[in-house]
């Protein structure tokens, strides 16, 4: 509760951006991105950086992200803080693969859900009813996921064929694909060609319309799905102010702790989504250790997206393209040079919002992972590996925005505190 | 002293509780939960197997020091995993590296190690200082980036046999290596245990516990450093620089991280390896919560995890899955978790009936009455 | 029938807490289409009367009526559902979501399973005209002022229908001129046939808009009374029970030493706007500058800037002489600068730690609290027994957990461990918050001795009576500026609302 006598105009800083409209920013933002990527690619001598394949594959790495992004998304928003995605998405895992290869891979998705929805029940009660420290909860959850599903997989899947105490037999059948009509064939015939921007764009345009899951299509309705139940619906509206004013909403009639219980149970779900996507639409069999992070890369790219579901698709593709990228060797070497253009942007935007100190910083990175470029010819394997996880970093540490976290994230809410 | 008593009572529950969803679990797979019990009771009783117990416990006392240095600042250091692995690496190859008076040696080697993890956890502590960066993301970014940069180095630089199956640093020569302490066993009058030589890093483990007490609870800097945890806005007021008290404790979270490997490094193995032991950075995290960042608490709690890693080994013997303990490992942190809030606020209401009592026994001149 | 030209009947109500006896077989009625307040000072129980009312809280005993008929309220959506609606005085609003959300938060038109916003847009435009209280739904509520905050409040029960408002303190945030403007609001409603109950202790304000009063006085009804039938100073005594504390004129111990000056501070908000614009004062040895304004007028960023706790972007801050604008607080601390925070759950406590070791706080690298890097266990339980001696903080040991106290008690435990401390500047701000009449009086007493024994202090205040009291200098902040500086025995009402408002005025001062 403020008290502060403010004017709402007086603090936009005058400067080219504020004046475009969204969609103007965007389509400029989108035409600068494709044109760097061309030049990189002539530089580097690689067509990899737009190819289909690669971003099939980027499409297909960030969706898992993206939902389990989602799952944080709706239990942030409803005011509790879930690190234990991870642990969600490895129930979504097991189960995804359970299912999937006792009835198929429709069934894996929905006990892959449900997987995720009973450790997200778990951490609501924890936290919620128990009112115990967010983060230790979702820690706590991780750490009994891990254990729960290694003992399930030791009991059911060690007797089976293909599968042992770390791993699951085969699942019966992936998710089917579709190629988008006309556009796919048309996409794929232009990206053959190997003309300057023109084919890289619509290199990027095939690898998005072919091969596509149709658990993708659905994952990704989920994304204007989600705008439209939390801006444009009574229930969003309440879940919203469970995270934003619980107060308020409690002197309202809002059940504010059922609002979180539905916002935390939900963000397991999606994350158990994500989880069993790994396996249905990708892997085929449950692996320990096959979520990597994902759980934890979600919220960064929800941090990233601040906390709105266009923003975290943006985020979850960053990471997904780079995931992408890494899996293509001979690309790894033009990453460099593009997070090298990519600061070098940033810092351009910088010295136009006359922020001298981010400027300078972003300069010196850019100047680095220039130099990095220029001086090898290859990124060593290892470093390979661990590409989501800098890039993660890097983009949380210089995307210097001004975040509206929910005001009453991560606040312990008992019920009839007043005020 | 009857606060102590309800301290205790928190884990008990939580564990008796885990231990009956274990039961549970036992049962749906059509085992007996008391024949299960029963033998790892038995097993995990024998002399050589507290000396394992003891030794399995000293890394996750460690690691949970060190993810309770933070846990005090309400700070989350899940890069314990990684700050080790990193450490134990550099450690290694530092003290396989080089032949010095036995002393001197170990003492570089594990002055390395905190160094190196000191650092690797600065780098989140300095994300969060300068920008901001959440650093429970951070860390455990840094776990992975970590994994990665111990290949690296392993592999291009370090590894005596770059070939190999299992790639190693050089191994420590005598004068890096410290004794066991199988003696006490055998002073006391107990039978020597067999196969395993007690660690002599045991007592390293107790100095930093005594160390993490005293500098927690006894020092100024243990003052700022809950205070921090407790109510930032309020130790800001008080003078606490804030962002020197994260950066300090990440540094310090880091390097008490370093030494988790060092114990299986003098003791074992002597060199680092890549199946050098995974995993202590999470469970020490367990540990910390299971013994609520208490100096003596985690020392229980490491044990009680030791005891269970240790006597679920005989359980695959007798064709029960010993992931059973891991079971009861996910459900007592979580319960632990609860039942703390939950004795939490008993003891809170008591005594805010006693302060009423108080208020109203010295006279209502003046009360202060909800308004 | 009913009877039903009561709008409201409280008859007899009891409540209890925990060692609190709030309400006392409290009785209250109030007429429809009537202008009532209850008046009482802090701790008289007229709060958790209206909780009652309002359905937050279930009394121990007694009866309520609404319009003639006997009501039970479980929830306030039961209130709700009956008329009535309450207006708190920490405004319950979230700061993300638009006016129109705020408003029918709870109470959500839909058309299937979407929110109509048409529908809501419309009917809270209506409303505004209705009532004269203009408003824009899609604004975000961060952005509006108080008075314009105060308005969604009032419209969120008028949205529910409420024909019987009950206004806690609607006046405590506001100044003259806008408390002006919702009694006119106020009058148009009651034009509309709403009854209005509001919670006050302003008396002048009571006088001058209620066609009722009702007074409580420690948790029971001591009178109910027409304003034509009382003067101000009657009702005081009413409240009080006894003469009125009077700001007491004793000689000036105001000596030339300047021992805080700060000059020129200006600090930013993180989005640029200016927080403490160019604030220039000296407060002398002996000394009690007071500075008086609306709260959220950069009253407290100067405080958190003179602590060190906010950067200043400019200006210099001199101690005794010496130049400390860019110390550490902690170093700020140790040379001799001590503070009462004006938020003492954020700023002043550790509430599960004991009371010796919030002692420490702001001190722990001082004796008797500090000794060669160790914590002084000793010492600081020594300190703690004599600040909870002198300054009378009620608790059976210096053990238990701050939060323990109540709100008068932890308070005291502040007010006292700072001036223990022996300070060389004390700044104080809201330090009397919550505190009965009579500790109240303790304070300021111990406030003019430490002044008199040559402590310089900063006093931050809502409290006019306070201010007026205990100041020799008085300040008036607005926007972050210092707008005027008054003779504190001489000052009027209008002049420092009219400067506490940023209104120009042409009088010779």
């Amino acid at each position: 509760m403020t008290t502060d006598t403010k004017s709402p105009s007086t603090s936009t800083k005058r400067n080219p951006f504020a004046d475009m409209t969204p969609a103007r920013k965007y389509t400029l933002y989108l035409v600068a991105g494709l044109l760097v990527l061309s030049i990189v690619q002539l530089l580097e001598g690689t067509n990899q950086l737009t190819a289909p394949g690669t971003w099939s594959a980027a499409l297909r790495l960030t969706v898992p992200i993206m939902l389990a992004g989602l799952g944080g998304l709706y239990s942030e928003r409803s005011g509790v803080v879930n690190i234990g995605l991870e642990g969600m998405m490895i129930a979504g895992t097991w189960f995804g693969a359970y299912a999937g290869w006792q009835w198929g891979p429709w069934w894996g998705v929905a006990l892959g859900v449900a997987g995720g929805a009973l450790f997200g029940l778990v951490h609501a009660v924890a936290t919620v009813t128990f009112a115990v420290d967010q983060i230790v909860s979702g820690v706590a959850i991780n750490i009994l996921a891990a254990g729960s599903m290694r003992f399930l997989s030791s009991v059911i899947y060690t007797p089976e064929t293909g599968g042992g105490a770390t791993q699951s037999p085969r699942i019966q059948d992936f998710i089917g694909t579709f190629d988008v009509p006309l556009i796919s064939d048309w996409a794929n015939t232009i990206a053959d060609k190997g003309w300057f921007f023109i084919s890289d764009a619509s290199g990027i345009i095939a690898g998005l319309t072919t091969g596509v899951s149709w658990l993708t299509l659905l994952a990704l309705s989920f994304i204007p799905a989600t705008w439209w139940i939390l801006w444009r619906t009574k229930w969003g509206l309440r879940l919203r102010s469970a995270g934003e004013n619980p107060w308020a909403a409690e002197s309202l009639g809002v059940p504010v702790l059922r609002m979180k219980y539905w916002g935390v149970t939900l963000s397991g779900g999606l994350a158990g989504m994500g989880g069993a996507y790994l396996v249905v639409v990708q892997a085929g069999i449950y692996r320990e250790g096959m979520t990597a992070g994902r759980g934890y890369i979600g919220l960064g790219a929800m941090i990233f997206g601040n906390y709105n579901p266009f923003g975290l698709l943006a985020g979850a593709g960053i990471f997904g393209y780079s995931d992408a990228l890494r899996l293509r060797q001979d690309s790894v070497h033009g990453i460099l040079l593009l997070i090298a253009i990519g600061i070098a942007l940033l810092m351009i935007v910088s010295l136009i919002r006359k922020n001298y100190q981010a400027a300078l910083s972003q300069a010196v990175f850019a100047f680095l992972f220039f130099l990095w470029w220029v001086l090898t010819d290859d990124v060593p394997g290892q470093i390979v590996t661990a590409t989501p996880y800098i890039i993660t970093l890097l983009v949380l540490a210089l995307a210097t925005q001004r975040l509206r976290m929910p005001a009453a994230d991560g606040i312990p809410y008992r019920k009839g505190e007043g005020h | 002293m009857k606060k102590f008593g309800l301290a205790l009572l928190a884990p008990i529950i939580a564990l008796a509780f885990a231990i009956g969803v274990a039961a549970l679990a036992l049962l749906a797979v059509g085992v007996s939960p008391v024949e299960a019990f029963g033998l790892m009771w038995d097993f995990g009783t024998t002399t050589t197997s507290i000396a394992s117990i003891i030794n399995r416990a000293i890394p996750l006392y460690i690691s949970a020091v060190a993810v309770a240095i933070g846990f005090q600042m309400k700070m989350f250091n899940i890069g314990v995993e990684g700050q080790y692995l990193v450490a134990a690496l550099f450690a290694g190859w530092v003290g396989g590296s080089i032949v010095v008076w036995a002393p001197l040696h170990i003492a570089i080697v594990i002055a390395v190690a905190v160094t190196v993890g000191a650092l690797w956890a600065g780098i989140a502590g300095a994300l969060k200082v300068t920008r901001g960066v959440n650093e429970v993301v951070a860390t455990i970014m840094l776990n992975f980036i970590g994994f990665s940069v111990v290949g690296f180095f392993l592999g291009n630089f370090f590894a005596v046999d770059s070939g190999a199956l299992n790639q190693s640093t050089p191994p420590l020569p005598e004068s890096g290596q410290i004794p066991g302490l199988n003696w006490i066993f055998t002073t006391l009058g107990f039978t020597e245990p067999r196969g395993t030589e007690l660690q002599g890093f045991l007592i390293v483990a107790i100095l930093i516990g005594i160390g993490y007490y005293l500098l927690v609870w006894k020092t100024r800097f243990g003052f700022d450093l809950r205070a921090s945890g407790a109510n930032p806005g309020a130790a800001r007021m008080s003078g606490v620089n804030p962002k020197k008290m994260i950066l300090y404790t990440m540094l310090l979270s880091g390097g008490v991280a370093g030494m988790v490997g060092l114990s299986t490094m003098f003791g074992k193995l002597h060199a680092y390896t890549q199946d050098f032991p995974r995993g202590l950075g999470f469970a020490g995290i367990a540990v910390a919560l299971l013994g609520r960042n208490g100096a003596i608490g985690m020392a229980l709690g490491a044990l009680l995890f030791g005891f269970m890693e240790r006597s679920a080994l005989i359980l695959d013997l007798n064709g029960i899955p010993k992931e059973v303990v891991q079971i009861i490992q996910g459900v007592v942190v979580l319960a632990v978790v609860i039942a703390y809030e939950v004795v939490d606020r008993f003891i809170r209401a008591r005594e805010l009936k006693a302060a009423n009592e108080a208020t109203k026994a010295i006279g209502s001149n003046g009360q202060e009455v909800a308004a | 029938m009913a009877d039903s030209d009561r709008a409201i009947e409280l008859i007899d109500i009891t409540k209890t807490y925990p060692g609190v006896l709030a309400n006392d077989g409290v009785n209250l009625s109030v007429g429809l289409g009537e202008i009532h307040a209850i008046v009482g000072e802090n701790g008289a129980g007229k709060s958790t009367l209206m909780n009652i009312l309002y359905g937050m809280q279930s009394p121990d005993s007694g009866i309520i009526k609404v319009r003639g008929e006997e009501v039970t309220f479980s929830s306030p959506k039961d209130a709700i559902a009956e008329g009535i609606g309450m207006v708190h005085q920490h405004f319950m609003l979230a700061d993300n979501l638009t006016v129109l959300e705020n408003i029918v938060l709870g109470d959500e038109p839909t058309k299937g399973v979407a929110l109509d916003y048409s529908y809501a847009r419309d009917k809270i435009n209506t409303l505004a005209k209705q009532y004269g209280m203009p408003l824009d739904p899609d604004a975000m509520v961060e952005f509006l002022t108080i008075g314009e905050r105060q308005r969604v409040e009032i419209m969120k029960v008028l949205y529910r229908g409420a024909t019987i408002l009950i206004l806690d303190e609607p006046t405590a945030v506001l100044v003259p001129q806008e408390v002006d403007d919702l009694f006119d609001s106020l009058k148009e409603l009651q034009a509309e046939g709403v009854t209005i109950i509001f919670i006050s202790h302003k008396l002048d304000e009571v006088l001058s808009v209620s066609n009722a009063i009702t007074v409580m006085r420690a948790g029971r009804t001591v009178a109910s009374v027409l304003p034509s039938d009382v003067t101000a100073h009657q009702l005081a005594e009413l409240m009080v029970g006894s003469e009125l504390p009077k700001p007491e004129a004793g000689e000036s111990t105001v000596t030339d030493i300047i021992e805080l000056s700060i000059s020129g501070l200006t600090s930013l908000h993180s989005d640029g706007r200016i927080a403490v614009d160019d604030v220039s004062f000296e407060i002398h040895q002996g000394e009690i500058v007071g500075i008086a304004g609306i709260e959220g007028n950069g009253q407290s960023e100067l405080v958190d800037a003179i602590m060190g706790v906010r950067a200043a972007t400019s200006g210099t801050i001199l101690l005794s002489g010496v130049d400390i604008s860019n110390d550490d607080t902690k170093d700020r601390r140790t040379d001799g600068i001590g503070i009462i925070p004006g938020d003492r759950h954020r700023q002043g406590l550790l509430l599960d730690s004991s009371l010796w070791e919030n002692t420490m706080l702001g001190h722990q690298t001082q004796p008797p609290f500090e000794k060669h890097g160790f914590v002084d266990k000793k010492g600081a339980k020594a300190r703690t027994t004599e600040v909870v001696e002198r300054f009378d903080v009620r608790t059976p040991s210096v053990d238990v957990t701050a939060a323990a106290l109540s709100g008068g008690n932890q308070q005291k435990l502040i007010v006292g461990k700072e001036m223990m401390a022996s300070p060389k500047v004390l700044i104080a701000a809201h330090p009397t918050r919550g505190i009965d009449v009579g500790a109240q009086a303790a304070i300021w007493k111990e406030l003019r001795d430490a002044r008199a024994d040559g402590l310089a202090v900063l006093l931050i205040s809502a409290d006019l009576e306070e201010l007026i009291g205990l100041s020799d200098t008085l300040l008036v902040m607005f926007d972050g500026a210092i707008v005027a500086e008054l003779e504190p025995a001489e000052v009027t009402p209008t002049t420092l609302g009219s400067h506490m408002t940023g209104v120009k005025i042409e009088e010779a001062s």
